[in-house]
Parts: C-alpha cells; sequence; structure tokens
C-alpha cells in the first residue's frame, strides 16, 4: 500500500449526482405531459380517435420488452456484487439486444405512420385538423426523445459493458454500472406513462 | 493503485429471482391495464391506467433503482420531485378549467 498511490472514490456521491441528473429528465418529460394534458383536455374528440389509430399491440410489446431489459440489468447489478463477470456481462449484452428491439419495433411503427402521410408538418395531416396535428406533433416529439434516450441508454449499456469487460468495473467497483441502469431505469419509466397516455386512454 | 471507497455503506445484494418476480408483476400490470381499457369505462378508464402506471412506477424506483435499500434522502428526493409535477399539472389544469 505505501508505494502504491490511492485513488480515492466515492459512490455514494457519484449515484446521488446521477439521481440529480434523472431529476432534471422527470421534469423535462413532466413538462410534456402537462403539454399532453392540457391540449387532450382542449381536444378531447380528436385525441380519442387518433390515440385509436396507434398500434395497441405494438405498444404493449415494447412495454414488455422495456421492462425486461430494466430487469436484466438490474439482475446483472446482483451478477457483479457476486463477482460473476460472465454473467453481468451476458445480462448487459441481453439488455442491448431488447434495447434494440424495442427501436426496432419502433422503426416499423413510424413507418407505418410515415407511409400514411402522417408526420409533423404533412400537408394530409394538417387537413385532418389542430386536434390531429397535435396529438401526432405531441407523439412523435414525445417518443421520438424517449426513442433518443434509448439511443443514449444504449451507448451508455455498450461502454460499460467494454469497461466491464476489461476489468475496469468489478464487483467492488461497479457504481458506473449502477449509473447506467439508473439511467435505463428511468427510460424505463418514463415509457410506462407513455405507453397509457398514447396508446391505452382512447 | 487500489481505490479506496470513501464510505463503508454495506452492499445489498438482492437476489435474482426478486427481479424476476417484479418483472412477472410488471407484465401482468401491463397486462391488466391493455384489458381494462379496451372495455368502455368513460372517464374511469383514464384514472385506472394511470394508477396502474403509478403502481408499476413505485415497483420499478423501489426494487429495480435500489430506492428501498438505498439511504432514506433518495426517496424522499423522488417524492419531492413527483409532488412538484404533480402541482405544476394540478396547477395548470386548475386554470384552464375555470379559466
Amino acid at each position: 500500500m505505501s508505494a502504491t498511490t490511492e485513488t480515492h472514490r466515492d459512490d455514494l456521491a457519484s449515484k446521488t449526482g446521477m439521481w440529480l441528473f434523472l431529476f432534471t429528465e422527470m421534469l423535462l418529460f413532466g413538462g410534456l405531459f402537462v403539454v399532453y394534458s392540457v391540449y387532450r383536455y382542449r381536444n378531447p374528440v380528436a385525441f380519442h380517435l387518433a390515440a385509436h389509430e396507434l398500434s395497441v399491440f405494438i405498444g404493449t410489446a415494447n412495454t414488455i420488452i422495456l421492462l425486461t431489459s430494466s430487469s436484466t440489468i438490474a439482475m446483472s447489478i446482483t451478477a457483479i456484487q457476486k463477482n460473476n463477470k460472465k454473467l453481468a456481462l451476458f445480462l448487459l449484452g441481453i439488455t442491448v439486444l431488447l434495447g434494440l428491439a424495442f427501436l426496432v419495433n419502433k422503426y416499423f411503427e413510424w413507418g407505418e405512420h410515415i407511409r400514411e402521410h402522417i408526420y409533423p408538418g404533412s400537408p394530409v395531416l394538417a387537413l385532418r385538423g389542430n386536434g390531429d396535428v397535435l396529438f401526432y406533433g405531441l407523439y412523435f416529439f414525445m417518443t421520438g426523445l424517449h426513442a433518443l434516450h434509448i439511443i443514449i441508454g444504449l451507448i451508455f449499456i455498450g461502454f460499460v459493458s467494454v469497461k466491464l469487460f476489461r476489468d475496469k468495473i468489478s464487483y467492488d467497483n461497479y457504481s458506473l454500472l449502477e449509473n447506467s441502469g439508473l439511467y435505463w431505469h428511468l427510460v424505463d419509466l418514463i415509457w410506462i406513462f407513455l405507453f397509457p397516455l398514447f396508446y391505452l386512454i382512447t | 493503485m487500489t481505490p479506496v471507497k470513501m464510505e463503508d455503506e454495506k452492499t445489498h445484494i438482492i437476489p435474482y429471482r426478486t427481479f424476476l418476480y417484479v418483472l412477472a408483476l410488471l407484465i401482468t400490470l401491463t397486462l391488466t391495464s391493455v384489458a381494462i381499457t379496451q372495455l368502455y369505462l368513460g372517464a374511469l378508464t383514464v384514472t385506472i391506467a394511470l394508477v396502474i402506471a403509478v403502481v408499476k412506477s413505485s415497483f420499478v424506483l423501489r426494487i429495480f433503482m435500489h430506492l428501498k435499500f438505498e439511504n432514506k434522502i433518495f426517496s424522499i428526493a423522488v417524492i419531492a420531485v413527483v409532488c412538484i409535477l404533480s402541482l405544476v399539472i394540478l396547477i395548470t389544469l386548475l386554470d384552464y378549467l375555470y379559466r
């Protein structure tokens, strides 16, 4: 110990910092939920009809995919705490695959809308009236921002996996893995509210 | 180069099966909310769907995000943020309802 230099680290502080960042994310999406509530209140019929056009099946499938991916990253933390690096890496790999599956579903879902000329700024959508324009504007913006968070989360988890592979993350030093988990759970948490608001409440 | 931990917090290892139980519960709740909202219940639909979403998120926060096993200050902070958000939504809606 005497000849080596000690690097001090504070896991609790890094976790606190991550949570503070997550609070700003909650407020960001919270603001969008306020906008959604007000426009829904002012255009009840249009929102009701437009929400019917979304595929409940794809929405439900994506919800289950995201919930499962949340449980796999949570389990990878248990694995690293038990010093099982292989299992931790495997579970992170599953998490990434599920995240990609979510994005593939999103691609087909959005592709279907765009083929029907429903996208922000579309003249066909404009003809359908203000309520539809607002509904689809919010739908594309909020699910798009959420998908952007999925992409960032996947990059974060990929980065963490490389560090874990190189033993930079280990059973006694895994706060970065925990923080990537927290971020991924937040993305899941936001989807838990986006899903009923856009797909179910019709 | 041995990193030294600044504090001696006890690490709480959550067993794998806990996560699997919670996952099963979350999927069940998702399917329940899908089934209920397919029935026509009017204004009640919104309430039920949101109540289920709140129940689901409390499980994600407490178990997946370890809040149950963390220092209480994290839970208090999350509750505070949720309260601020609810207050903003409530005041905005009151403004639109009684304008």
